[in-house]
């Protein structure tokens, strides 16, 4: 099977990229999916606040999902389902090998000219929380919780205790204290939430369920199945301070302790990834290190907003259908390849911008990453967009924007929290204009300056 | 004149909204970065509403669920007597995005739609 790009994952990251990537002129695009259907994590989401900013209405997870998937069926985009990608590689001549699984054909490559990942994120394992005891059943993660509730329609327990404010765990703690169960408490290491102000507002205080900052579990009380957690408060150090323990009475426990971009497949494959992120590391086009290797979505960097999502998966499939035309020469790569009869599949190795020296993006004071890290300026957008978080809680400050050293930005910000992603935008022609610029740094500063 | 700080929750950025009161009753909302954070603060200082989200069963099925939402948001202390209402519900299959499960949810006026379509 030969390809011009094949987008692993069928979420909202790989369906925009897909449609994006249509609409720029790819011919051959393949959808590989584990699950049997697409929509990927939307499926569990089904509160709402989706899509606000993109269909100024707002909508449930399976409803913004749904727009997308009508798309696609009607541009005809091909899609394999419950075909689950276990390797990519690369091959001599500059084309990819994507190998995958499914049940009617075993193990197969696909070779296409470019990849999209679009896999997702997963939820941080349970083994690095460290949580002394035994380990009795009625712990779960907050998303498996999730997939039982709004899936499968059976509670995991009807007295709950919540380690982790991060968003799934605030949304869980509605949804079960809604379907009868009681929410005791909602129990955070961090000094602030990880989750949005908004769903603290409507998840928790609507329904008076104490969120406790600075808390953490210290023990885990019963055998066979939870009986109960002791909660104690911590110290700066994340030490928990002696007298403070408290026991609560429950019988299940949710861990709802953040979200990794899902990278097995990333690293693998000799791609660079971002310690702050976790995923890889881009340039302008969505780009990684790896030429004709693209990613969006929560397997790039974790996002809270679907609609940057869709938007941030469009720019990736542009680019990508921008990449195929060059390394074809600027013809498509022939379908009927496979069978013999037209082009091999060999790919232009050079790609013009991928000679040039790139501009680097800095995080530096207080500012933990940006996407993109690096911007080649034959391909910055009309207007770039950069996102970036910060490591801390901050008030009343400036966000301040260098290029080389010369500031060039300060916007004041009442607030900035690690669990909002932020951006700044810059025209095109500023960044061009500016001489020999090598290095835009993003920090935050107290003073106006 | 009355004050209050708010977060507005119709969508994830969560502005911090400020809500004045004036002695003849007229609310003032700025902070708002679209016209759905002035309207918002205005309902929360007076009569705060929420869309309910939730799952029904679907007959002769278990291990499946459908979900659904009130198709326009209802009073926040409505929100126990519609999850009770949406308790009785049972839906037959194949459903779609839009399909009414429940006419009048609790006495709200509103009802309550699918939000995925499954097919049988
Ligand atoms: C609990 C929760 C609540 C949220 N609430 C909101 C909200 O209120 N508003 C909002 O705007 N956003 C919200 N978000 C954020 C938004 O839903 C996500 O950012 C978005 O779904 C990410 O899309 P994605 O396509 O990158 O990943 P996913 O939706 O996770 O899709 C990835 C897909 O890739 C597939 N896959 C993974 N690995 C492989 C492989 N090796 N082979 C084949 N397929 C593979 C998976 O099966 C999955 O279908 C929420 C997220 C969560 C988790
Ligand atoms: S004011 Fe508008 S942009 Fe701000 S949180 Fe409310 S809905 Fe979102």
């Amino acid at each position: 099977m030969r390809q011009d790009i094949v987008i692993i994952g069928g979420g909202p990251a790989g369906l925009a990229a897909a449609l994006a990537a249509k609409e720029a002129g790819a011919k051959q695009i393949l959808i590989v999916e584990r699950d049997k259907e697409l929509g990927g994590i939307l499926n569990q989401c089904i509160h709402n606040g989706f899509g606000l900013h993109t269909f100024q209405e707002e909508l449930t997870g399976p409803e913004y999902a749904a727009r997308y998937i009508e798309k696609v069926e009607r541009e005809k985009i091909p899609f394999l389902p419950e075909t689950i990608v276990i390797d990519i590689g690369e091959g001599e001549n500059g084309e990819k090998e994507v190998t995958a699984m499914n049940k009617e054909r075993g193990l197969f490559v696909i070779y296409t000219a470019a990849v999209i990942l679009a896999m997702g994120c997963r939820e941080r394992p349970r083994g690095a929380l460290n949580i002394p005891g035994f380990r009795p059943a009625g712990i779960y993660s907050a998303g498996t919780a999730q997939r039982y509730v709004n899936i499968e329609g059976r509670m995991p327990g009807r007295e709950i205790v919540i380690l982790g404010s991060g968003d799934i765990g605030l949304i869980m703690a509605r949804r079960m204290t809604l379907e009868g169960a009681k929410v005791k408490a909602v129990a955070e290491l961090m000094p602030y939430s990880g989750g949005l102000k908004r769903n603290i507002v409507q998840c928790l205080d609507d329904f008076g369920i104490p969120l406790k900052l600075s808390h953490t579990v210290v023990d885990i009380k019963g055998k066979k199945r939870v009986e109960g957690v002791t909660l104690a408060q911590v110290d700066e150090n994340k030490k928990p301070i002696a007298g403070t323990e408290e026991f609560i009475a429950c019988d299940t426990l949710l861990l709802s302790c953040g979200l990794l971009p899902e990278n097995e497949l990333s690293l693998n494959l000799g791609i660079s990834l971002n310690p702050a992120t976790s995923g890889p590391y881009v340039n302008e086009s969505f780009e990684t290190n790896i030429s004709g290797v693209f990613a969006c979505g929560n397997v790039l960097h974790v996002h809270d907003l679907v609609d940057y999502v869709s938007e941030e998966a469009a720019a990736a499939g542009k680019h990508a259908a921008a990449y195929v035309k060059e390394a074809a020469g600027n013809r498509p790569l022939e379908p009927e390849a496979e069978k013999g009869t037209a082009a091999d599949g060999t790919l232009k190795k050079t790609i013009s911008y991928r000679e040039e020296t790139p501009v680097v993006l800095e995080a530096a004071a207080g500012v933990r990453y940006t996407v993109p890290s690096t911007l080649h300026l034959s391909r910055i957008e009309d207007v770039q967009l950069i996102r970036f978080r910060v490591d801390d809680v901050y008030r009343d400050v400036f966000l301040k924007v260098y290029f080389n050293d010369t500031p060039v930005l300060s916007q004041k910000k009442r607030v900035l929290a690690p669990g909002e992603m932020e951006q700044v935008r810059f025209k095109k022609e500023q960044i061009a204009a500016f001489p020999r610029l090598e290095k835009i740094t993003l920090r935050i500063e107290k003073e106006a300056g | 004149m009355e004050r209050k700080e708010m977060i507005c929750i119709n969508c994830p950025l969560g502005c911090i909204l400020t809500v004045e009161q004036n002695e003849t009753g007229e609310v003032t909302v700025s902070g708002n970065t679209c016209p759905r954070g002035a309207e918002y603060g205005r309902t929360e200082a007076t009569a705060p509403k929420r869309v309910l989200t939730s799952t029904v069963r679907i007959r002769e099925e278990r291990g499946r669920v459908v979900p659904v939402k009130t198709a326009a948001p209802v009073p926040k202390e409505k929100i126990g007597a519609c999850m009770e209402a949406l308790k009785e519900v049972e839906v037959a299959l194949p459903v779609q995005i839009g399909d009414v499960v429940l006419e009048d949810a609790a006495g709200t006026g509103v009802c309550v739609v699918v939000t995925k379509g499954i097919r049988g």
